[in-house]
Formats: structure tokens, C-alpha cells, sequence
């Protein structure tokens, strides 16, 4: 068969909902654009790991601890789900490291962004976990098999993050005064970082409709952004909290929720290395893995003196 | 003053809890993922352990008087460094991955042997504490001799390495051993585990785990008092670190419910 045909019954395949597997024939852009975006969402999730971790010991109470710490894990376990998932399409772990450290690949740029106060701890989950689920809900039905069904796992445990972290901001929003101020002030730092998680606007988005053609994606960036923006803006009235946008205002006639102008220069320079911890975050991936080596090498070096002595009994 | 059992059982809870700590401190910086996620495993069974602890000292301690409104979070809150009974080695800073699980290995088989004994104990709620722990801890023991195995008969450079980790470390084992005060009334009652049988299992242990790590065991630690004995609330500088970290929210905003 020559590519043109398998090119078209590809697409068959995938217009009538069909999964794609790892051996099955695709398109070598298919192939890139899957692991590009596979291996930026695992890179997300264990540079996720780092701005939440920064609180894990100065955690409140035993109870807030134990959920931050299994929160994080989770993070790390999502990261391996997706690594593995990637893997499928032809490329290992550790290049996929290498081009994280090295900046070719990206992660989420949210993750760029500090976390300054235990507040901050639940804005993530509500606002950040809650735009990733927003986001990778339509994502289990990816065409790509193993990625649908690394994101039916992931996508429970983020659904539970994000009530716990809605529920960490219920409990300062009930308490003091210092608790609200530090409650308020995570939104107000968290709110439009996390509406940028759904990327440019579909008109500067060059991917989409590719993507969208292959079934990789469900729907547009702006069309999540909205319906995550209808979704916080009834539920902070449960905090008794404000979100930061003076322009946010319920429209009858679309039936959304209207909202203030996205900083595009900011989501761009962030992207671009230029965030408040992009080097931070980076550094110390790379700190990790370097650190490491010796520990890797221990553990290949001690596998092979085992695997050679067995031989030997054989033998 | 607390009953000696109250202090015994803060004393497993706060072993738990300041190892936990320092297990929770690896989060995102291991030396591969999986072992990332291993160490918050570790952490979150040592957090959950020290919470069970803590609640039956809450228990105990109200029951004695109500007026103290003891909870879990104001006995790991609100203590100072002198009112911890943790061992020394627990509060060990964690250093490289060598000394990290050369640390978590002497220490969990320390703890294993003593949830063991305490399966026993007259105290029935200490006994189905233990018996919940014993099942995680078992599981320290095996992911942690591993890795003492591993990196002692690795590369040159890990063996230099552990080595290097029981250097620092081995002078702070003698000191699991010294006992509080009260241990000799609590073994009587049968509640609190017999240290001198803890050594014994641990001694052979390590000396089990060493060999096959191909490094020889070191005489044994010499502990004296003018050393300090966490049991007695007399640590190491690195707790008052830990502490000041761990409990800065609750001090900087008292009473608050988070
Ligand atoms: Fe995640
Ligand atoms: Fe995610
Ligand atoms: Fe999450």
C-alpha cells in the first residue's frame, strides 16, 4: 500500500472513532505531535511536583500534610503514566529528559510561577488541577489508545485534587482575617495564570485544527477557557471571594460569563523562559538528574554483577 | 508531667513523624521517579504512623485532664525541641541518596523490631497501632537494604559513598539503644518494647544486609549521656531546623483551623 492510501485509511479509522495503537500504522506527524504534547504534559507533571513540594513540610496540620504529600505523589505517578504512554511512539525516558533539561521541550507554564503562601496550595487545586482536568477530560477519548488511557487514570485523581484544594480554600475562607487575606491574595495571583493553562486563542493557535483532525484534541482552547471560566466564577461566590478581573460579568444573551482581556505578553514571556521561576524550576530538575547519575549507575552496575553471577550458577 | 506511657508513645509518634520529615524533604528531587515517588511513600507512612500515635496520646492525655484539649496537631505544633522524644537519627539531615538510605535502613530495622514486640503489648491500642505499621516498615526494610546493597557492591564511587554515610551516621546508632528512664517499669508492665532485644535483631540484620553489601559492620556505636538521649528530650542541633519549619504556620497564626 502506498502512504497516500494508508494515509487515508488512517483518517477512516480515526473519523469513525476507531483507537490508534502502538503498532499500527501513522503518520510520522501524528507521531511527533504525540509525543511532543504526551511529553510536555509528563514534564508538567513532575515540574508540578516542585512548587507544591516547597510547602510540603511546612504543611499546617498532620491531616493537610499527609494530602499535600499524597497529592504530590500522585503528580509523580501521572508523570510515569505518561512517560510510559510516550514511550509507545518510539522514544525513551531518558531523551525525553534530555530535551527537558536542555529546553527544547516545554511544560506547563504555570508551573513558572511561585508559591508564596500555604494559600497557594489550594488555589492550585482548585484553579490549576481544575483547568488541567478541564482540559484533559476530552482527552481520554484521545485517539491515541495508550494516551486515553493514561488520562482515564490521571484524570480521577486530578478531579480529586481539586475538590481538596477547593476544600483547603473553604477552610481559611472561614477563618480569620489573616486566613481570608491569604486566601484572597492566592486567587488573585493564581486566577489569570491558570486561565492562560488553555493556551493562545484559537485564532493564534497554529496546532489546533490538525489536531482537532485527528481527534487528539476535542475542542477549541477559548471554548475550555469559557467553560472553565463559568465554572470558577459560580464557585468562588462559595468562597465569599472575588476573582480579579473587573470585567468578569455574566452575559444573558451568550449565556457564559464574560471576561477581562488575557495579558498575552506576560503567557508569552513566560513561555519564552522569561517567568519568575523558570530557571529555578529548571535548575533544579537538572540538579536532580545530575545529582542522581552516580545513583542510576550504582543501581545498572549492581543489576549487571547480579544478572553475571546467575549466569555463572547456571553455567 | 506525662505517665511514662504517654511519653512512650509520644516518643514513637515523634520517631515517626521527624523521619517523615526528613523522607518528605527528597519530593521532587530524587534520583529517578520511581524512587521519588518511593520516598513520599515512605514519608506519607511515617505521617499517617505518627498521626495514630499522636491521637492515642491526645486520648491519654485528656483523659487524664480534659482542661489540656490535647490533639494531634498541638502535640506535633506545639511542642519545643525538649519536649520531642525522637531519636537522634531520625532528625540526621539527609545528605546524599547514600547516606539517605543507609539512615532509613538502620532505622526501619530498628522500628521493625520494635513494632514487633509491640504486637504483643499490654497496651492493646499501642499492639493494633504497631501491627498497621509493622506491615509499611517491612516494606522500608526491603526498599532500603536494597538499596545499602546495591550501592555497597555498585560502582566504586557509591561504595565510597555508603561508606562515607556510615562514617556519619554509625555514631548515631548507639543511641536507639540508650533507654528512657521508665523503660525498665514500662517492659515490666509488658507494654513498651525490650531495647536490648531490638538490638540484638537489629545487630543481625545489618550484619546480614552488610555482607551481602560487601562492607564490613563497625564496632558498636558507644553512646554516653553527656551525648544526649532524644528519649530524654536531648537532640541533635538539626531539630530545632526541623521544627522551626515544620510548626512556623501554626506559631505565626495560633488557634487558627486550617
Ligand atoms: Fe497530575
Ligand atoms: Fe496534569
Ligand atoms: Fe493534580
Amino acid at each position: 500500500m502506498n502512504t497516500i492510501d494508508l494515509e487515508k485509511q488512517f483518517q477512516d479509522k480515526i473519523d469513525r472513532e476507531i483507537r490508534i495503537e502502538p503498532r499500527d500504522w501513522m503518520p510520522e506527524k501524528y507521531r511527533q505531535t504525540l509525543i511532543r504534547q504526551i511529553s510536555q504534559h509528563a514534564h508538567s507533571e513532575i515540574v508540578g511536583m516542585l512548587p507544591e513540594g516547597n510547602w510540603i513540610t511546612r504543611a499546617p496540620s498532620l491531616r493537610r500534610k499527609a494530602i499535600l504529600l499524597a497529592k504530590v505523589q500522585d503528580e509523580g505517578g501521572h508523570g510515569l503514566y505518561l512517560y510510559s504512554a510516550a514511550e509507545t511512539l518510539g522514544i525513551t525516558r531518558d531523551q525525553m529528559y534530555e530535551q527537558l533539561h536542555s529546553g527544547k521541550a516545554k511544560y506547563s507554564s504555570i508551573f513558572n510561577y511561585p508559591t508564596l503562601t500555604w494559600a497557594d496550595m489550594g488555589a492550585i487545586g482548585w484553579l490549576v488541577d481544575g483547568a488541567a482536568i478541564m482540559n484533559q477530560v476530552p482527552l481520554c477519548r484521545a485517539s491515541y489508545g495508550p494516551y486515553a488511557r493514561a488520562m482515564v487514570r490521571i484524570c480521577k485523581e486530578e478531579s480529586f485534587h481539586q475538590r481538596q484544594g477547593f476544600e483547603l480554600l473553604l477552610s481559611l475562607s472561614k477563618g480569620n482575617e489573616a486566613q481570608r487575606k491569604m486566601c484572597q491574595d492566592a486567587i488573585n495571583r493564581w486566577w489569570w495564570p491558570s486561565i492562560m493553562m488553555f493556551g493562545p486563542t484559537d485564532d493564534a493557535s497554529p496546532n489546533s485544527e490538525q489536531s482537532m483532525r485527528w481527534k487528539i484534541k476535542r475542542f477549541s482552547n477559548d471554548e475550555l477557557r469559557q467553560k472553565f471560566v463559568d465554572m470558577i466564577a459560580e464557585q468562588v461566590k462559595i468562597l465569599g471571594m472575588t476573582l480579579p478581573d473587573p470585567d468578569l460579568k455574566w452575559n444573558e444573551a451568550r449565556g457564559h460569563y464574560d471576561f477581562g482581556a488575557i495579558n498575552w505578553e506576560e503567557f508569552w514571556q513566560v513561555i519564552s523562559g522569561n517567568g519568575p521561576c523558570n530557571k529555578q524550576r529548571l535548575d533544579t530538575r537538572r540538579k536532580a538528574w545530575e545529582d542522581g547519575a552516580w545513583v542510576r549507575e550504582a543501581a545498572a552496575a549492581h543489576a549487571a554483577k547480579k544478572a553475571a553471577r546467575a549466569q555463572q550458577h547456571a553455567a | 508531667m506525662y505517665s511514662p506511657l504517654i511519653r512512650y508513645t509520644l516518643h514513637l509518634a515523634d520517631n515517626a513523624l521527624i523521619m517523615g520529615h526528613r523522607c518528605s524533604e527528597w519530593c521532587g528531587h530524587g534520583p529517578v521517579l520511581e524512587q521519588d515517588i518511593a520516598l513520599a511513600n515512605l514519608a506519607l507512612d511515617y505521617v499517617g504512623t505518627a498521626r495514630n500515635f499522636y491521637q492515642y496520646a491526645a486520648e491519654m492525655i485528656n483523659a487524664a485532664d480534659p482542661a489540656q484539649k490535647a490533639t494531634e496537631d498541638s502535640l506535633a505544633y506545639l511542642r519545643d525541641a525538649g519536649d520531642f522524644y525522637n531519636n537522634h537519627i531520625a532528625e540526621l539531615p539527609n545528605g546524599d541518596w547514600a547516606q539517605t538510605t543507609l539512615k532509613e535502613f538502620f532505622f526501619s530495622v530498628y522500628l521493625q523490631a520494635v513494632y514487633r514486640q509491640l504486637l504483643n503489648s499490654a497496651d492493646t491500642q499501642l499492639a493494633a497501632i504497631a501491627e498497621k505499621a509493622l506491615k509499611e516498615i517491612d516494606y522500608h526494610v526491603r526498599w532500603s537494604s536494597e538499596w545499602v546493597v546495591r550501592l555497597g557492591d555498585g560502582t566504586e564511587e557509591s561504595k565510597e559513598r555508603l561508606l562515607k554515610a556510615l562514617d556519619e551516621v554509625w555514631l548515631h546508632t548507639g543511641e536507639l539503644f540508650a533507654s528512657d528512664d521508665h523503660d525498665a517499669q514500662l517492659i515490666q508492665e509488658n507494654i513498651a518494647a525490650d531495647l536490648q532485644l531490638v538490638y540484638t535483631h537489629w545487630r543481625t540484620t545489618v550484619e546480614k544486609v552488610f555482607e551481602e553489601a560487601t562492607i564490613a559492620v563497625p564496632a558498636p556505636a558507644k553512646t554516653a549521656a553527656w551525648m544526649g538521649n532524644g528519649r530524654k528530650g536531648i537532640h541533635t542541633e538539626h531539630l530545632g531546623y526541623i521544627l522551626a519549619e515544620m510548626q512556623y504556620l501554626q506559631r505565626a497564626y495560633p488557634g487558627c483551623e486550617w
